[in-house]
């Protein structure tokens, strides 16, 4: 089959674009490497709506930070994907930060953003009584939010798929070649595993590895330079440590480290922001995470370090010149890139979205072709979290109609085995115990899924009708027992 | 002779002293073990005549109890815990669990049931009840 | 009613393997039957709860169990218990090694076994155990709000007994730096697989802490196969039992590293190898003894935490070094009528004291229910030198003294666990100068449970309400 357009990388900005292609009908091919969506910079990141103070003015980071959030909101909530409106505060440490505070202030009003107010120290601590005493000044951003990365990819490709879109994961683009069919342009992409695909169009947000991609159709303008950030999880005992999410000024290497909740009632520390050798080298360190232990304090002197639950590093993907690379390949006709996405890649991903289908609108009439509208096109998708939201007297009803909503698997996040099920059955399924945490938490808890691991790994097992054998933790080389007894 | 051992007969973990020699000395603790040789083993640190006991076999005949469980071949997803009965020699673990290794169950099985008949010189039993 | 326990327990032990298990499944499915139509006689009457009982046991593992026989055996005969599981038994159905009940029973059974037991003297009181049901909430109150696949419902209990365990402390709480691949365990999740799944876990092991199911787990995955390469203790000591440094390490010639740690975890996919390192004294890792040890899994016995999340949400206070609740004599915590016990309230190195525990807390909830607690004076019990914490708090005195008081003639056990490994030493328990008792032992280690006991009618004359019970700890030479 030849597909319309092939989208190479199935993260947040993957995930986006191919859902908005497929408000039009033309045949949609999400391909990715990996055993799930959401496995590069996606994954592991601050989950923060950004106000849209920090980018230089004029750039595309600023206009799209503005004009995404708000398209954020809306896109969130037709995808029932949780976000908080909890608002940021950069706080500032001695004169010379305050300055910086100015700095960003007058920036956040170039680039159009409202509901900013900057607080004496004593106003921000009655604001948020957990900041330290040491806060000189701050700079508050009514518009920021919170949101998990992760749910929102999901959501995304789901709705895609949900839509018309095809999914194929762990499909690693080995070559892209120009190929012609009938006199018609095509991209034929091989990869290591699965047989070769071909596209009218291919869209190149492969994160990490966009620069490879470029490199392979000979248009390599521009090097990707991967960076890590890493991160701890505290338990939601700690959740309410403080309420906004709390920045310190940004350093040239990014935001600095911040405290912030999760839309999920964690507390998060980090990130720091090292640059590394290779996109995948996501591992933490006794450095990295000793800075943001002290860092986070500096902010927030009372975080309670005993109740740290996991720690994890993500990467993202940054270029030299500090924008987006949004554009139409000026050498290989049909190709566009969406690339070097970092922060705020997440608050504008939906406005990214938005301007990379309009890169295609105009090479689509370039080449004498017309969108139509797809009729059937549904941009709500199903909320795997409808159950948590029922009242109990809902919940009874709805248990006694499926009594495996009854049983409580994971028992930290308190997760039902019905609504594990459900995230081995909607779009995209889960395909190992990394995707079931992802899309409906269990395992996500305090206990790390010592308790619950070898329940799930059946429930994978029997949904997928493979051996417990073949199960993994997130695909490929990481099986998680190796012999029946 | 001598050896540190420590006890493994309960919780408390003494620390013993043995002393092992190969004459009839005329020691008290004289132990004749059923071979041809006599041992004279002179044990200190115990609190407990148990503890005497464990460091005498330990020095001549080692032995433990092996446990470990097995699949239940009629129920899904289904182990049942199993054990010796009695101790083992202690050399003979490893082979003990290929028996059990190799052995499937069929439920119902009470804690008890005999599993594995007669192997070196005990029954493998069920610890578990499986309806 | 059933008294003279003793000769119950005689009884039971000399029936043990002839008994037969009524058909778990089977009856969880009538229970959850009766609890659907005890529910809609109650909704109509009340709307705060759905079912009402005079003592609810949160867990039916070894704490549960016992709490649960002991308040019945104590007259108070509507007592439930509530299992998350699909099974009583707890932690004990995975824990197949042997090494129980010598304090308990008088002989060594496997956990299992050791379940099976109780559960049977559960099952001939007619206790019913609320199997696949999770406790999803407690209120001060004692409305207790469950789930299960019949729906959500809540009960009130004259009386709550919490005995919901521990769980293991995870990678992530330790904050190794490194990967993240697949073949990281804590040793409990492994041995779940292992024993009661029945799959095996890896072929090239290291394992980080001493704790006993580290050491358990060592010789299970030796016994099976797998080469156990190395078991890293950070302390300078090891906090597993003895015997089983013997049994399971020695047996299997498995090095114990002391003063070591993981430092890094390496491998994408799966695990493919770790760096350990020695530690100096304030655990911090020494860079020139880093040691690469090639390995596909890594399992965890670094600790057990009490898992009282429900008790925080009822309001009650926590002890920062048992991680549990504070507690009485009576095992009541500071919510009245609220009690807790075994690895929930502490964790404990033998089952059998979990047991003893359990009779405790399930005697208080069961005086409590019939109005026989009665204290009004609150004394502190505080750990002195060398001792890390005292088990219970508090103690809790009835105001007006009477010698011929039940009450005044009982003894208190006070338990503690000691600092760090000592030699000859001394206890000696205060009332702020009074001497009440002293004891002396060859040795004591944090790994194992101490006990000394005091005299009620000793607390008599309290001049100062201030006052307070020290346990202390002297070294002798």
């Amino acid at each position: 089959m030849i597909y319309d357009v092939a989208i190479a990388g199935a993260g947040v900005i993957g995930g986006m674009i191919a859902r908005e292609l497929t408000k039009y009908n033309l045949s949609v091919l999400i391909l990715e490497k990996e055993n799930d969506v959401a496995m590069g910079a996606s994954k592991a990141n601050s989950g923060i709506i950004h106000g849209g103070f920090d980018p230089v003015p004029n750039t595309l980071k600023a206009k799209l930070n503005v004009k995404g959030v708000p398209l954020l909101y809306k896109t969130a909530k037709e995808l029932n994907v949780p976000f908080k409106h909890n608002g940021s505060i950069i706080v500032a440490f001695n004169k010379e930060e305050e300055l910086v505070l100015e700095e960003l202030y007058k920036r956040g009003l170039k680039n159009g953003v409202s509901d900013m107010e900057i607080l004496s120290g004593e106003e921000a601590q009655k604001l948020e009584h957990n900041l330290s005493k040491e806060v000189t000044k701050a700079l508050v951003v009514k518009s920021a939010g919170i949101i998990c990365p992760y749910s929102l990819t999901i959501a995304a490709v789901g709705n895609a798929m949900d839509n018309g879109a095809e999914l194929k994961r762990n499909f690693e683009i080995l070559k892209i070649e120009k190929t012609k069919n009938n006199d018609e342009d095509l991209f034929k992409i091989t990869s290591t595993t699965a047989e070769d695909v071909f596209s009218r169009y291919f869209i190149n947000c492969a994160g990490g590895f966009a620069d490879k991609i470029a490199e392979m159709l000979d248009d390599n303008f521009f090097t990707v330079i991967p960076r890590v950030g890493e991160y701890m999880l505290l338990d939601k005992s700690e959740g309410k440590t403080v309420e906004h999410t709390i920045f310190q000024v940004p350093t040239k290497n990014g935001k600095g480290i911040l405290v912030t909740p999760t839309v999920h009632g964690n507390l998060l520390l980090g990130p720091t922001a090292e640059e590394v050798y290779k996109y995948t080298d996501t591992k933490t360190t006794q450095k990295g995470l000793n800075t943001v232990k002290s860092l986070a304090k500096k902010s927030v002197p009372g975080i309670n370090f005993k109740e740290v639950i996991t720690s994890f590093s993500g990467v993202r993907a940054s270029e030299e010149n500090g924008d987006f690379i949004l554009q139409k390949s000026k050498n290989v006709k049909g190709l566009i890139h969406a690339a070097a996405i970092d922060s705020p890649g997440l608050s504008s991903c939906v406005a990214i979205a938005e301007y990379v289908v309009d890169i295609l609108k105009e090479i689509l009439q370039e080449d004498g072709k017309e969108l139509t509208e797809n009729k059937s096109y549904n941009g709500k998708r199903k909320d795997i979290n409808a159950f948590k939201k029922m009242t109990v007297e809902e919940k009874n009803l709805f248990i006694k109609n499926n009594p495996s909503f009854g049983k409580i698997v994971c028992r930290c996040e308190v997760v039902s085995e019905g609504e594990i099920l459900e995230a081995l059955r909607i779009n995209p399924k889960a395909l190992d115990l990394d995707g079931v945490k992802r899309r409906v938490r269990a395992g996500m808890g305090r206990c790390q899924g010592g308790f619950c691991t070898p329940y799930i790994l059946g429930l994978i097992a029997e949904e997928l009708k493979i051996p417990l054998t073949e199960v993994s933790k997130k695909g490929k080389n990481s099986k998680i027992v190796y012999k029946e007894l | 002779m001598e050896r540190e051992l420590t006890c493994i007969i309960c919780p408390r973990g003494c620390n013993l002293n043995v002393e092992v020699n190969y004459n009839d000395g005329s020691n008290k603790n004289k132990y004749n073990n059923g071979y041809s040789k006599n041992y004279t083993i002179i044990v200190k640190g115990n609190n407990c005549p148990k503890g005497e006991q464990y460091a005498i076999d330990e020095c001549i005949n080692p032995k433990r109890t092996v446990t470990s469980s097995m699949r239940v071949s009629n129920r899904k997803d289904t182990m049942v815990s199993v054990k010796t009965e009695k101790n083992i020699d202690k050399d003979k673990m490893f082979k003990t669990m290929e028996y059990v290794r190799n052995t499937r169950v069929c439920a119902p099985v009470k804690i008890g049931e005999v599993i594995i008949k007669n192997i070196f010189g005990t029954n493998i039993i069920a610890t578990e009840n499986i309806d | 009613m059933i008294d003279g326990t003793d000769k119950t327990k005689n009884k039971d032990k000399e029936n043990f393997y002839e008994y037969t298990k009524k058909e778990s499944y089977q009856q969880e499915k009538v229970e959850n039957e009766n609890m659907e139509i005890e529910k809609e006689l109650y909704t109509e009457h009340n709307k705060e709860y759905d079912i009402e009982h005079d003592i609810v046991v949160i867990g039916a593992g070894p704490a549960g169990m016992a709490a649960a026989i002991s308040a019945f055996d104590n007259n108070v005969k509507d007592v439930v218990i509530i299992e998350r599981e699909e099974k009583p038994g707890g932690i004990l159905k995975q824990c197949i090694h042997n090494g129980f009940g010598l304090h308990k029973l008088g002989r060594e059974l496997t956990g299992p076994e050791y379940a099976a037991y109780y559960e049977k003297m559960v099952n001939e009181r007619n206790i019913k155990i609320y199997c696949g049901t999770m406790v999803i909430d407690i209120t001060k109150n004692k409305i207790i709000t469950v789930q299960n696949k019949d729906g959500i419902f809540k009960i009130k209990a004259k009386a709550l007994i919490l005995a919901m365990g521990c769980r293991e402390r995870s990678r992530g709480a330790l904050n190794i730096p490194g990967t993240r691949p697949s073949g990281i365990f804590s040793a409990g999740t492994a041995q779940k697989l292992i024993n009661c799944k029945g799959y095996s876990v890896g072929k090239k092991v290291v394992i980080l802490g001493s704790g006993d199911i580290g050491l358990i787990m060592a010789r299970r995955l030796s016994l099976e196969g797998a080469k156990v390469e190395a078991v890293c203790e950070i302390m300078p000591y090891s906090v597993g039992l003895k015997r089983n440094i013997t049994q399971c390490l020695k047996d299997f010639n498995i090095p114990l590293y002391l003063s070591t740690t993981v430092a890094e975890i390496h491998g994408s996919g799966r695990l493919e190898g770790v760096t350990i390192a020695k530690v100096d004294e304030n655990r911090n890792i020494i860079e020139e003894t880093k040691k690469y040890i090639p390995c596909d899994t890594l399992l965890l016995s670094v600790g057990l935490i009490p898992e009282n999340e429900l008790t925080k949400n009822a309001g009650i206070s926590i002890d920062n070094f048992t991680n549990g609740a504070i507690v009485d004599e009576n095992r009541q915590t500071e919510q009245s009528g609220i009690f807790a016990c075994g690895n929930v309230l502490q964790v404990h190195d033998l089952v059998d004291y979990v047991s003893d525990e359990a009779e405790i807390a399930g005697k208080g909830a069961a005086d409590y229910v019939l109005n026989k607690l009665n204290g009004q004076i609150i004394i502190k019990t505080v750990p002195g030198n060398g001792v890390r914490y005292v088990l219970p708090q508090r103690i809790n005195l009835i105001y007006e003294y009477n010698k011929n008081r039940e009450d005044y003639k009982r003894e208190i056990s006070l338990f503690f666990r000691v600092t760090k490994p000592f030699g000859k030493i001394k206890y000696t328990v205060k009332l702020g100068d009074k001497v009440l008792n002293t004891a002396i032992r060859l040795k004591a280690s944090p790994g194992e449970m101490e006990k000394i006991t005091i005299k009620a009618n000793d607390l008599e004359k309290i001049s100062n309400k201030d006052e307070k019970i020290t346990v202390n700890l002297e070294e002798l030479s």
